[in-house]
Parts: C-alpha cells; sequence; structure tokens
C-alpha cells in the first residue's frame, strides 16, 4: 500500500520584503494510511508551510509531493484532504450545521461522504447545536464544528495546523482524546502540527521534530507507548522519558 | 430573589431614563430658544419663535410636502445609484489591482473636492432637471461606499481564503460565498452615512437655478426673509434624513444578525 504522504527533498523558499527566505530545506518523511504524524518544531521551522505543501496550498520550490500516490493538487480536488486552521475559520453568518455543509456546496462536484453534517455533529460532540451561531459558541465548540466540517466528505487525510493551541489546557486534554477516539473511529491519516511537547507525544504514533531557520527536519522519534492512549498515561515514567527525549532534541534545533 | 428584584428594578429605572433623558433635552432647548425669541425680542425675520415654526409646519403643509417629494426622488435616486456603482466599482477594483492601483488616487482626489465645488459642475454638465440633482446625490453617496466597500470586500481572513483554496473553490464562489457577506457590515455602515448625504446632496443641488425641492425652498425663504418658513424646510429635510437613516439601520439589523451587538 502506498504512503498516504511521501514528501521528499521538499524545500520552499520566497521572497520577503528584504530578503530571500528558505522556510524549508530537504524536507523528506512518509505516513502510513490511517497513521497519526505530529510535527513538533519551534515557531519559524516550517511546520505549517509543510501542511500547506500537502494541502497544496503552497507549491514547494523543489523536491516531490506525493499524496494518496498522486499529486497534492489531484487528492484536494478529489477531496481527499480535511483541513483544520488554528483559528476554526467559520463563516460567522452561518449557523453551526450550515457551516459543516460549506464544503457541499463549494468547489462544483463536492464528495457527500458516508456521514451526514448532523452525524459529524454528534461525532464531535456538539449534537444540538446545529441552530447555534459561531459568536455564540466558545473556542473549543467553535473547533470542533470546524474538526466537523474538515471531515465532511470522508477524506483520507486531516491536515490540522496548531487546532487546539488557543485553548485552554483542560479542553485542549478533553479535544486531544476526543481527536484519538475519532482517528480510531474513521481510519483518517493525521498530520498535527503543535508545539506543545506533551500534546505531540501524546498524540502521535512518531513524532517529527523540525529545527528553525531554514525549517528541515531534525529526527523522526517513534512513541512507543500502549494504544489506546489514556490521560493517566501522562503520568508513566514511560511518557516522561519521551517527553524528556523531544525536549532534548528540541534544545538541540 | 432579591437580588434579582433590585435588578429588575435598577435596568427598569435605567430603560425610563434612556427613553425620557433625550426628551427632557429637547424640551429644554425649545424652552431655550423659546426664552431668548421672547427675552430679546428678536424680530420673525431674523428668527422664528418655536411656536411660530409649529404653526407655519401646519398652514403650508401641503406646499412643504410637495417640495419635499422632488428632494426624496431624488435623494433616494442618487443613492441607489451611487451606492450600486461604487460596489460594482469596489468588486473590480478587488480583481483587477492594477485598475485600483491606477484609478484609487483619482477617487481620493475627486471625493477631497468639496460638494459645493462639484455641485455647479453637474449642473453645467446636465442642464436644469431632477438629473444634475440625482447625480450630486449618487457622486457624494459614492465615495464613502467605494472606500468601506473595498475595505469589506478585503476584510476576509488569510485563512478562510485557504479553507476556500482547500475547497477548490473558484473565484466567483469565493466572492459569492466569502468575500460579499464579509463585506456586508461595512457596506452598512457606508449606506448609513450616504443616508445622510444623499439628502445633502440633492438639497445642495436643488440650491443651483431650481424652482421647486427643499433646497429650492430655503432659499427662496431666505431671499424673503421668511424666517418661519426656512425654519420649517430645514426641519422637514432633516425629518426625512432622519427617517431615511432609520430605515437603513433597521435593514442592517434585519440583514447583519451575526456582529453581536
Amino acid at each position: 500500500m502506498a504512503p498516504a504522504i511521501d514528501i521528499s527533498g521538499v524545500s520552499v523558499r520566497f521572497m520577503s520584503e528584504r530578503a530571500a527566505v528558505t522556510a524549508l530545506e530537504d524536507v523528506s518523511f512518509t505516513v502510513d494510511q490511517a497513521g497519526f504524524l505530529t510535527l513538533l518544531g519551534p515557531s519559524g521551522c516550517g511546520k505549517s508551510t509543510l501542511l500547506r505543501v500537502v494541502a497544496d496550498i503552497i507549491t514547494p520550490s523543489s523536491g516531490q509531493v506525493r499524496v494518496l500516490g498522486g499529486t497534492a493538487d489531484a487528492a484536494r480536488r478529489q477531496r481527499e484532504i480535511g483541513f483544520v486552521f488554528q483559528d476554526a475559520t467559520l463563516l460567522p453568518w452561518r449557523n453551526v450545521i450550515d457551516n459543516v455543509r460549506l464544503p457541499l456546496q463549494i468547489g462544483g462536484n463536492p464528495r457527500k461522504g458516508a456521514r451526514s453534517p448532523e452525524e459529524l455533529l454528534k461525532l464531535v460532540g456538539l449534537a444540538g447545536w446545529e441552530r447555534a451561531f459561531p459568536h455564540e459558541l466558545s473556542g473549543g465548540m467553535r473547533q470542533r464544528v470546524s474538526i466537523a466540517r474538515a471531515l465532511l466528505g470522508d477524506p483520507k487525510i486531516l491536515l490540522m495546523d496548531e487546532p487546539f493551541g488557543a485553548l485552554d489546557e483542560i479542553t485542549r486534554d478533553r479535544l486531544n482524546d476526543e481527536l484519538l477516539q475519532i482517528w480510531r473511529e474513521t481510519g483518517t491519516t493525521i498530520l498535527f502540527v503543535t508545539h506543545a511537547i506533551h500534546e505531540a507525544a501524546y498524540l502521535g504514533q512518531r513524532v517529527m521534530v523540525l529545527a528553525a531557520r531554514p525549517g528541515r527536519v531534525r529526527e523522526i522519534v517513534p512513541v512507543d507507548l500502549p494504544e489506546p492512549r489514556q490521560l493517566a498515561m501522562r503520568d508513566t515514567a514511560e511518557f516522561g522519558a519521551l517527553a524528556g527525549r523531544l525536549r532534548t532534541v528540541l534544545e538541540n534545533c | 430573589m432579591d437580588d434579582h428584584a433590585t435588578w429588575l428594578a435598577a435596568q427598569k429605572r435605567l430603560a425610563w431614563k434612556r427613553r425620557a433623558l433625550p426628551l427632557i433635552g429637547a424640551g429644554t432647548l425649545l424652552f431655550i430658544w423659546w426664552a431668548l425669541i421672547a427675552f430679546f425680542d428678536v424680530k420673525p425675520f431674523i428668527a422664528p419663535a418655536p411656536q411660530v415654526v409649529l404653526v407655519t409646519l401646519w398652514q403650508k403643509k401641503d406646499m412643504l410636502f410637495a417640495n419635499l417629494v422632488p428632494t426624496m426622488v431624488e435623494a433616494l435616486a442618487g443613492f441607489t445609484i451611487g451606492n450600486l456603482v461604487a460596489v460594482g466599482i469596489a468588486t473590480l477594483f478587488v480583481h483587477r489591482k492594477s485598475i485600483e492601483m491606477a484609478f484609487f488616487p483619482i477617487v481620493v482626489l475627486i471625493n477631497s473636492i468639496p460638494i459645493v465645488a462639484k455641485a455647479p459642475i453637474l449642473v453645467l454638465l446636465l442642464g436644469n432637471g431632477m438629473a444634475p440633482k440625482i447625480a450630486i446625490a449618487a457622486v457624494i453617496c459614492f465615495f464613502p461606499t467605494l472606500v468601506n466597500m473595498v475595505r469589506g470586500l478585503e476584510a476576509v481572513s488569510p485563512q478562510a481564503l485557504e479553507l476556500m483554496h482547500v475547497l477548490s473553490a473558484g473565484k466567483w464562489e469565493i466572492f459569492r460565498r466569502l468575500r460579499l457577506p464579509t463585506s456586508i457590515p461595512y457596506l452598512f455602515s457606508a449606506l448609513k452615512i450616504a443616508a445622510s448625504t444623499a439628502v445633502v446632496g440633492a438639497i445642495v443641488g436643488e440650491w443651483i437655478g431650481s424652482q421647486e425641492g427643499i433646497g429650492a425652498l430655503i432659499i427662496q425663504a431666505t431671499y424673503n426673509f421668511d424666517s418661519a418658513l426656512l425654519y420649517a424646510t430645514v426641519i422637514c429635510g432633516s425629518c426625512f434624513s432622519v427617517l431615511f437613516f432609520l430605515v437603513i439601520r433597521l435593514l442592517e439589523r434585519l440583514c447583519v444578525r451575526w456582529v453581536p451587538r
């Protein structure tokens, strides 16, 4: 089976106002289908840029991007990619259910998928909130809506750009668990960007640590925690050792 | 429960105050107006007493209304045309940056010419009928709407644009589903300004060689030292202006429900 995401030798350079900036340099990695890879790194390491390369938002200056065996462009057009932004990016004039439905109304011939918008809202724990407007929801609830929207049409790949970065820790922990459950239920391949060590270690099957300026792969650390993950694992010595190791790798970036 | 009752009572007092105080303020000013006229024995050709204005408003209501109608038509027509053109050009500017760069400075320059200076030019161009008044009202509405609409259409977040790209949205879809709804609150703040300025534009247009309309009546009353009629005319014009503004605000409340107030 071809890997869901296969990146080899990807570099991204662009012109800023003053000089040429290398956002990513010679990045290579693969993610298997139904895999969960977290991207961990300091700000400016190009982790968001990397997600946008996979989503075909940014075209790399060099290197090869294969998504589900084809190009990123084809994967995007076939609606195989769901994207969750740091900010929920809901349309404020649409209520919750209409926000989840947005992908059905855009881009010509969109995929319906196995789950209806209502079912997806139930999946993210927002049943009964269909008619509410974004400004009536908390930050955590808004982000749940955006996850439901990203899952519409059953994309094979879910790209998440620090989705829980702006939330309080209690909400973040809960959403981490819910995300893992969604991942197990849907079998989606997830690429998850974060700058929180604990989150990266708790969620990922592997953690890819990136170094900054220019952004490059520092190390890919496998996570040997038992499945399914539970929040209590964070108190084990194993988890502590893993977090410590990630911290050491980050500090040597 | 007691606290709740106290709170409710306080809310009630506050609501009552909000309604009563502006009325008391207006009443006070009317009284001062009356007192000044009476105390200094101001002659009616300089300034009328409030009760005289009231009587004039009643006695000449048919004539006033007959003159209000053309002003209303001009203001409404100018408002519609000016705003439609502004929205169209804003859409063009947002999609063709080079056109915006070429013409926006000129737009700003023309906007800086005062309307009383633009009015004679338009009267010369368009003759003496309703057309120049409508044009002046349209021009005066055009600029704030253009500026606000460009801002509104560009006020979309970069992430929302990326979302549209991930969904493979076309330019038209991005415009209809994202840019246009984003711009609606901006459009309404411009329309609220335009509602009052359109009336100003129509009146200024009528100052120059017109036989009817609020503007013409203002000029006639001034030349005839008919201060009571002058004041009554001004009141008619501003009542329409306020009414127009309130209608737009009502529309805004109906259309823009997502911005928390």
